[in-house]
C-alpha cells in the first residue's frame, strides 16, 4: 500500500496552490505582485505548480521604487524571461512626477510608504480585481489577523473589522466594482518554512541573499547598505562588513545582517540560531511606530 | 513532520493568552525584539515574570479596547510537527469567530479554571467544536497552582465534564492539568508540583495526536477549480483539470464520473507541475487528466464511478449566522460550496440551538448575529454535498448576501433529500 502521508511543506505548497487556483477560477483580471524578494519569487514557484504546462493566468507585476537592490531587478528580468511569462513594471518615481508628490526627506527617508500610491495606480491602469502578494502572518502582528482573501474598497484600505469570515477552505472572492482582493497564498508558511522549500526546490535566490561585503552605514544599530539613495548625515561611518539580506526590499529601508552564511543550509542555520525576528532585524519601516503595519495596511499597502 | 491545527477558545480570565504565550516562550519561537517590545510596556506578573499574555495581542483597536475581535494565527514548531494555532476570542458574542477558527482545526484546546470549574462557557466552546465536527477534544484544568496543585479539584472537574460530554459528538477527549502561569505541564512535566499525574504535558500530546486519520480516504471528490489548457504545440490537445483532493485517492486507471453532468470516464493521469505521480490523496493540489473528452469546467466535481452519487438541491443544515442583519425564512443568498457558487433560499428554520445545552428551540421567525441554527435549503442549481458528519471537507458552505457580498453565515450539512 503507498504511505500516504504528506510532509509540512507539501500540506503547505497543496494549500498555496488550491488558493492560487481560486485566484485563476473566482477573478477576471488577476495579478502577481513580484517584488524580487524570497517570498514572492516562492509565489512564482507555486504558479509553476499550480498552471503548468499551462501558461500563468495573470502576469507578474512589479512596483519599482527606483531604489531596489540592483541584483534584485536582474533576477527579476531573467526570471520573466526564462519562465516567458508577462512581466509589467510600474515606478514610483513616474508617479512622483506626475502626482507632483513630495520625496520624503531626512533620515528615514523612503519610498516604501509612495509605493502604495503606485501600487493603486497601477491597479486602476490595468483593472486588476485580484493581486496576489507573498505576505505571511507570521511577520507581524497586524498580519496575523489578515485573511487569505482580504477585500479593499476601491481606495485599497484594509479595514479589520470589515473583514469577511474565512471558514474551511472556501474562499468568498466576490466583490463589487472597484473593490479588488489582495490574496495571500503563503500566509500560514513561516521564514523558516520558505527557507526549507527554497532548499527543497532548488530556487536559485538572488546572491544578496548570501553572505557578500558590502559598504554599509550603521544606523540605529541597524546596518544600512550605502547608496546614492541613503539619507546621509556628516557623521554617518561607512563600514566594509560580510553581511547578507534577510529581506529584500527597498534599500533605504532594508537593513542588512551580519553573515558568514554563503549557501541555504548556512542561512537556515542561522536563522535557527537567531534570536531576532526578520522584521525586526531588517525593517526600518516597521520600527517608525508601533502600529506602522496596521496603519500602512489600513492605508491599501500589502 | 506534519502539520496540526488547533484552535484555543477562551476569554483572558481563563489565561488562554498566558497558555498560547506559554507554549510560544517555551518552544523558543519568542524573538528577543518581540520579548523587547513586551518589557518596553512595563506589564509584569506579581513574580517579576513578563506577562506572556501580551506576545498574543493584536491590533492598535483591540488594545485601546482590550478586547480580541478577531481569530490571529499564531506559528510554532518542534521537531515532530508544525503547529498552526487559531486564537479565538471565547465570549458569547464571538461565536462566529470561534466557528471560524474551529472549520479548520483538528483540535481544540479548551481552558478551564480550576477555581471555577465546568462553567457555561466550557459547555459552549465544547458544544460548538463539536458541531464543527473538531475530532479531537483537550480539556486542560488551567490555574493548579491556585488550588494547591489538588488531585481531587481535578479529579470533580474531569467527572463533572465527562457528565456533560456525553451529548458530545467527539472521539477523543483528553483532560490535562496545567498551570500556563508557571509552566506546569505545558511544555515540561509537573513532576514536583502534581506527581499524582502521569499523562503527557500539553505540548507532548500536541506533538503526538494522530492527524493523519483525520483525512476522509474513503469517498473520493474531486472539485475542479480551473481548466488548464495550454493551446501550444508541444501540448496541443492537452486538457488538465486543476483541483484539489478534498477526500479519497485517486490514480490511473480509476473509473470516474463527472457530476453533476454524470458523464462517466477513466483518469488518464495524476500529474503536478507537468510531473507524474502515482497517486493522489485528500488534501493534496494535483491536474487530473481524463481519457475522454467530456465536458468539465470549475465546479464539476469528479468523484469514483463506484460510489454511485447523485447530486441534491435541498438539504438540512446547520448554520451559523455571522452578519448583524438578521436572517429570515425566504431569505435569498449565494451559497459557495468548494469551486461552486449557486443562489440559494432558505425556506424554513426548524429550530435554534442553544450553545450553552444543545437544547432546540422551536418557533424561531428569526437567527441573529451568532445563533446557530437548523434550516431547510433549497438551492438554483444542483450540489454533490456529503453529510457534515461523513466528510467534513464535502460538508460545509458559506453563505454570501447578494448586494454586499459579505460572508454572512456558515453551514453544515445535515441531511440531504434525493
Amino acid at each position: 500500500m503507498t504511505k500516504r502521508y504528506l510532509d509540512y511543506l507539501d500540506q503547505l505548497e497543496a494549500e498555496a496552490i488550491h488558493i492560487m487556483r481560486e485566484v485563476a477560477g473566482q477573478f477576471e483580471k488577476p495579478a502577481l505582485l513580484f517584488s524580487g524578494g524570497k517570498d514572492s519569487i516562492t509565489l512564482v514557484r507555486l504558479a509553476e505548480k499550480a498552471f503548468r504546462p499551462g501558461k500563468f493566468p495573470f502576469p507578474l507585476v512589479h512596483i519599482d521604487t527606483g531604489h531596489n537592490f540592483p541584483e534584485a531587478i536582474r533576477y527579476r528580468d531573467e526570471l520573466a524571461e526564462r519562465l516567458g511569462e508577462k512581466l509589467i513594471v510600474r515606478n514610483v518615481e513616474e508617479t512622483i512626477k506626475r502626482k507632483n508628490l513630495s520625496e520624503p526627506k531626512g533620515r528615514y527617508a523612503s519610498r516604501n510608504a509612495l509605493q502604495t500610491h503606485t501600487l493603486l495606480e497601477t491597479i486602476e491602469e490595468f483593472g486588476f480585481d485580484a493581486c496576489i502578494g507573498g505576505a505571511r502572518r507570521d511577520e507581524e502582528k497586524a498580519r496575523a489577523k489578515e485573511r487569505i482573501f482580504s477585500v479593499r474598497d476601491e481606495f485599497g484600505q484594509w479595514d479589520p473589522k470589515r473583514q469577511r469570515p474565512e471558514l474551511w477552505n472556501i474562499y468568498n472572492g466576490r466583490i463589487s466594482k472597484g473593490e479588488n482582493v489582495r490574496v495571500f497564498p503563503i500566509s500560514n508558511w513561516t521564514e523558516l518554512d520558505v527557507w526549507n522549500y527554497i532548499k527543497r526546490e532548488e530556487i536559485a535566490l538572488p546572491n544578496i541573499y548570501y553572505t557578500h561585503e558590502r559598504e554599509c552605514l550603521v544606523r540605529d544599530g541597524k546596518l544600512m547598505a550605502w547608496s546614492d539613495f541613503i539619507y546621509q548625515e556628516p557623521d554617518d561611518v561607512v563600514v566594509r562588513k560580510q553581511v547578507r539580506f534577510r529581506t529584500v526590499g527597498d534599500m533605504t529601508c532594508t537593513a542588512a545582517v551580519e553573515s558568514i552564511a554563503h549557501d541555504i543550509d548556512g542561512v537556515i542555520a542561522e536563522i535557527l540560531e537567531s534570536k531576532i525576528s526578520e522584521r525586526g532585524a531588517t525593517r526600518i519601516d516597521d520600527k517608525l511606530s508601533e502600529t506602522a503595519m496596521e496603519d500602512r495596511k489600513k492605508g491599501g499597502y500589502f | 513532520m506534519d502539520i496540526l491545527r488547533f484552535i484555543t477558545a477562551g476569554n483572558v480570565d481563563d489565561g488562554k493568552s498566558t497558555l498560547i504565550g506559554r507554549l510560544l516562550y517555551d518552544t523558543k519561537q519568542i524573538f528577543a525584539d518581540q520579548l523587547e517590545a513586551i518589557e518596553s510596556s512595563g506589564r509584569v506578573n506579581e513574580d517579576g515574570q513578563v506577562d506572556l499574555s501580551l506576545l498574543t495581542d493584536g491590533l492598535k483597536a483591540e488594545r485601546e479596547q482590550g478586547i480580541t475581535i478577531d481569530v490571529a494565527y499564531k506559528y510554532f514548531s518542534t521537531e515532530k510537527r508544525k503547529f498552526i494555532i487559531a486564537d479565538a476570542p471565547g465570549h458569547i458574542q464571538y461565536t462566529r469567530n470561534m466557528v471560524t477558527g474551529a472549520s479548520n482545526s483538528n483540535l481544540s484546546i479548551i481552558l478551564v479554571d480550576a477555581r471555577k470549574g465546568v462553567q457555561e462557557q466550557t459547555r459552549r466552546h465544547s458544544i460548538i467544536s463539536s458541531l464543527l465536527g473538531i475530532p479531537h477534544l483537550v480539556i486542560c484544568i488551567n490555574k493548579m497552582d491556585l488550588v494547591g496543585y489538588d488531585e481531587q479539584v481535578y479529579n470533580q472537574i474531569v467527572e463533572d465534564y465527562k457528565q456533560f460530554a456525553q451529548k458530545l459528538n467527539a472521539k477523543d477527549i483528553t483532560f490535562i492539568p496545567v498551570s500556563a502561569l508557571k509552566g506546569d505541564n505545558i511544555v515540561e512535566g509537573s513532576e514536583l508540583t502534581m506527581p499524582w499525574y502521569q499523562g503527557p504535558s500539553l505540548l507532548e500530546h500536541l506533538e503526538q495526536v494522530p492527524v493523519s486519520q483525520d483525512f476522509n480516504l474513503e469517498n473520493s471528490r474531486f472539485p475542479v477549480q480551473y481548466v488548464i489548457r495550454p493551446l501550444t504545440a508541444e501540448h496541443h490537445d492537452y486538457r488538465g483539470y486543476a483541483g484539489k483532493v478534498i477526500s479519497g485517492t485517486y490514480k490511473a486507471g480509476d473509473k470516474v464520473t463527472v457530476q453533476p453532468s454524470g458523464q462517466t470516464t477513466t483518469v488518464k493521469s495524476v500529474e503536478l507541475g507537468g510531473k507524474v505521480l502515482e497517486e493522489a490523496f485528500a488534501s493534496m493540489s494535483v491536474v487530473l487528466q481524463l481519457q475522454d473528452e467530456v465536458d468539465i469546467s470549475r465546479g464539476d466535481v469528479i468523484v469514483k464511478a463506484a460510489d454511485g452519487l447523485e447530486v441534491a438541491q435541498e438539504f438540512e443544515a446547520e448554520v451559523c449566522w455571522m452578519h448583524n442583519k438578521a436572517l429570515k425564512p425566504g431569505a435569498k443568498l449565494l451559497l459557495r460550496h468548494n469551486s461552486t457558487e449557486t443562489r440559494c433560499v432558505v425556506r424554513h428554520i426548524n429550530y435554534k440551538i442553544d450553545i450553552n445545552t444543545l437544547d432546540h428551540l422551536e418557533d424561531v421567525d428569526q437567527v441573529q448575529l451568532n445563533d446557530i441554527c437548523r434550516v431547510q435549503i433549497k438551492t438554483a442549481a444542483p450540489l454533490l454535498l456529503d453529510k457534515y458528519a461523513d466528510n467534513r471537507s464535502n460538508g460545509g458552505f458559506i453563505l454570501v448576501d447578494e448586494t454586499s457580498f459579505a460572508t454572512v453565515g456558515a453551514g453544515m450539512v445535515a441531511e440531504i433529500e434525493y
